[in-house]
């Protein structure tokens, strides 16, 4: 385990899409166990800056690891296909017109539950581009068709934060 | 005869031996100190057996001064000079500052932080806060008869960078070496959780004198993990003070306009509230100028004035709860931290909404200043067990201006820190050769909506055409949540750095300013204090780097190992001198030298801890 090793590797994990969240967690706070500042506090300068360095790193490689669309665009770079999303923007065009017609809806979604009706119905489609793309790296080894549902997955949580900003606005 | 002491593996040797580490809850109203003695956290009380100091300082004449309970009771005879509740100017501008106009004091309004104009001059709330701590340093030094090692210091989780860099300086102002800053709710969860074993989800529920905060937190063998943090750090008592003053004022229809008048009628709001806790009825009672009023007030009627404030605490806790995707009925427990949580109102909103009543067996005033002392004393080597690790996470996101105003955000908010982040940024325009950089924290989309903490520039960028060039800002929060940022060219290698300070801390100058300035209770010279602390320092790396080479000099060849210990030589015979410049630079050498050496220790440390292991052993 090394500084540079890939995140999967830094966690000892195998690097496939599917992922055991209890398991992740639990490695993450044995490694800041070991790895933490804190742990060095009545050290020297030289072991506050190492474990600063690993802290962060461990903390880097499990924020990706535990988000399935980060853990997923970053397998796809691993096998070769960076996801590159601000140069590629080409999206089906079924996909696209599901989006807009999504996008109108919430402009014209005035009550909480109009808008959590939409939350709804974008959280499937986020939850099945996720199984789609669990079917493409882990069982069909095609990290190109991954990387086109990890774009249009990127495309649907940015609705979804736009969604959260609607919703939040409702509590004030 | 002397029995030889041995250290136990794995922990540093120690120079003192046991080394005095506090805790202290710098509060808005109140103010404590705690340490771990005989084994136990316990708060320390004054020479009259009082643990809580208030947070108020009077300048009395020329330069005297009142802190605590003195200054307090002299609110309302001399408000213009008695400043109380000044956490709420930590970090902040005038206008940032809700509510100032109600407020008895002379503001000085500045660039950066606002200021008090006093009889003793202009103060700014780091130099106010400082008196507090320094009280509370000396009465932990009288304590013990002994210097103190160092000090952990709360903030509420939801302070942002200015406040917290204020709060540093004020720490270092006062003379304490500051271990770590930690978050309220998590020092409370520490006290908490380490008393009753508990383990899950955790609900931290702090209302303060003038700040909110709600922190969940899953506790885990004694790995206290913050998921996720919100709050307001601008709603607390105070406020209820405020709206009970405002509501009475007008029930007897008096104006309030002097100071006096306007302090008579808080502290008189304050005491009603407070008799209301225990029963269902209050004289609110004040002498005006006018003369004196009294006004009848019920809970009921405390109650209803008060709710919108109870709503925007509970508001703010459904959006913690959506931010770390978790449901209400998740929650295992929920910590009530804060005297504002005895209000009956806010312990019947909090158990109606989680649906259990909360935990209050703590003594909610004092469970923060304990927390913080259970840190304080791991940090500095004392703890038995090394269990207890704080991850803690940042309250609001980072982010630069970009385009049109616009706040690129790089870190977001609940993350755990320490953590690191680098965002490639190009030029707008040919042949460009400077970038300003301008550093801000919040959660709005528009820079002029969200809280600027930091500019500087990036200069000497060689010129090539607009787009060319690869600008690269990083980010880095240590363990304090505290902000450094770098700008990079990297095609040139040009480089710009900033410890974000500037616009809302204070500058190193003016630190060494006051600290030169006399200060009531920091009565050591700098000059002596640096020398002590450069010698502590050097002996504990010397030793620290000794223990190493014991324990790992295989890591070593034999011409490394000659020269790590020659750095070691040259550190420990600079430390048999008295000048602090040359001790320190000694062992700057020695740290830079033996850097690599930690580097291999660190990785070996955790191959040994975590490979060999099957995934079902954790």
């Amino acid at each position: 385990m090394k500084l540079d090793d890939d995140d999967f590797s830094l966690f000892g994990l195998p690097a496939r899409y599917a992922m055991d969240i209890p398991v992740l967690d639990a490695r993450w706070r044995e490694m800041q166990g070991q790895v933490h500042p804190d742990r060095f506090a009545a050290e020297g300068a030289a072991a506050q800056r190492v474990a600063m360095q690993w802290a962060v790193r461990v903390n880097e490689a499990y924020r990706r690891l535990k988000d399935p669309l980060s853990r997923a665009a970053y397998l796809c770079e691993l096998r070769g296909t960076p996801i590159d999303a601000e140069r590629n923007t080409a999206m089906p065009g079924a996909f696209l017109m599901q989006q807009m017609a999504w996008r109108e809806a919430l402009d014209e979604a005035h009550s909480e539950a109009d808008v959590q009706a939409i939350d709804d119905a974008v959280a499937g489609q986020e939850r099945s581009l996720l199984a789609d793309i669990a079917t493409k790296l882990d069982k069909q080894g095609d990290p190109a068709a991954a990387a086109d549902l990890v774009r249009a997955l990127m495309f649907v949580r940015r609705f979804r934060a736009d969604i959260g900003r609607r919703l939040d606005t409702f509590d004030l | 005869m002397a029995l030889l002491q041995i250290s136990e593996p794995g922990q540093a040797p120690d120079p003192h031996q046991r080394r005095i580490a506090v805790g202290i809850d710098l509060g808005t109203t109140n103010s404590l100190v705690a340490a771990v003695r005989h084994g136990l956290a316990e708060c320390l009380p004054d020479a009259h057996g009082r643990v809580m100091l208030p947070s108020v300082v009077r300048y009395v004449g020329e330069r005297g001064r009142q802190i605590g309970h003195e200054a307090a009771a002299a609110q309302a005879e001399d408000p213009e000079n008695t400043i109380a509740s000044v956490k709420r100017l930590m970090g902040r501008g005038l206008t940032d500052v809700a509510g100032h106009a109600r407020l008895p004091y002379r503001f000085f309004d500045q660039p950066g932080m606002v200021a008090i104009d006093t009889r003793q001059g202009v103060k700014t709330p780091v130099e106010v806060s400082a008196e507090v701590l320094a009280t509370l340093r000396q009465r932990a030094e009288d304590t013990f008869d002994d210097d103190l090692f160092g000090a952990v210091i709360t903030v509420p989780a939801y302070f942002d960078d200015a406040q917290r860099q204020a709060t540093k300086d004020a720490a270092q102002l006062a003379g304490l070496n500051v271990l770590r800053l930690i978050n309220e709710p998590t020092a409370a969860a520490v006290a908490y959780g380490l008393d009753h074993g508990s383990e899950g989800l955790y609900a931290v529920f702090d209302l303060g004198g003038g700040t909110f905060d709600i922190s969940l937190l899953r506790l885990a063998r004694g790995v206290f993990e913050v998921v996720a943090t919100g709050g307001d750090a601008a709603l607390g008592g105070d406020d209820f003070d405020h709206a009970l003053a405002s509501w009475a004022a007008a029930q007897a229809r008096v104006e309030l306009s002097s100071p006096q008048d306007k302090r008579a009628m808080l502290v008189a709001a304050r005491l009603a509230k407070e008799t209301l806790t225990a029963v269902t009825e209050a004289m609110l009672s004040a002498r005006l100028s006018g003369g004196p009023i009294d006004v009848k007030v019920t809970r009921e009627q405390f109650d209803a004035l008060t709710r919108p404030l109870l709503d925007r605490t509970l508001t703010a806790v459904r959006k913690v709860l959506r931010d770390a995707k978790l449901a209400r009925d998740e929650v295992n427990g929920v910590v009530l931290v804060g005297g504002s949580t005895r209000m009956p109102s806010v312990r019947a909103a909090v158990a109606e909404f989680f649906g259990r009543p909360p935990l209050t067996d703590v003594n909610p005033d004092e469970v923060v200043a304990i927390g913080a002392a259970i840190q304080a004393n791991a940090l500095a080597g004392n703890a038995q067990d090394g269990e207890l690790l704080l991850l803690d996470v940042i309250p609001l996101s980072l982010g630069l201006e970009t385009m049109g105003g616009l706040v690129e955000r790089v870190i977001e908010r609940n993350t755990t820190i320490p953590v690191a982040k680098a965002q490639d940024f190009t030029t707008f325009k040919d042949g460009q050769t400077a970038m300003a950089i301008h550093v801000v924290q919040g959660e709005r989309e528009l820079v002029s909506d969200c809280r600027s903490l930091a500019r500087f520039e990036l200069r000497g960028i060689p010129p090539m055409v607009a787009g060319a060039a690869r600008i690269r800002v990083s980010f880095q929060v240590d363990a304090d949540g505290l902000l450094g940022v770098t700008a990079r060219e990297l095609v040139s290698g040009v480089e710009a750095s900033v410890q974000v300070k500037p616009s809302y801390g204070l500058a190193d100058d003016d630190i060494a300013r006051m600290l030169r300035e006399s200060f009531s209770t920091a009565e050591d010279d700098m000059r002596s204090r640096a020398l002590r602390e450069a010698l502590v320092e050097a002996e504990r790396m010397a030793l620290a780097t000794e223990a190493a080479l014991l324990a790992d000099s295989d890591l070593l060849d034999e011409a490394e190992r000659e020269a790590i210990g020659r750095l070691v030589q040259q550190a420990r015979e600079a430390a048999r001198g008295t000048d602090a410049d040359a001790i320190t630079g000694a062992v700057e050498s020695l740290t830079e030298g033996t850097e690599a050496f930690a580097a291999a220790r660190m990785n070996r440390g955790i191959r040994a801890a975590l490979t060999g292991r099957g995934l079902d052993e954790i």
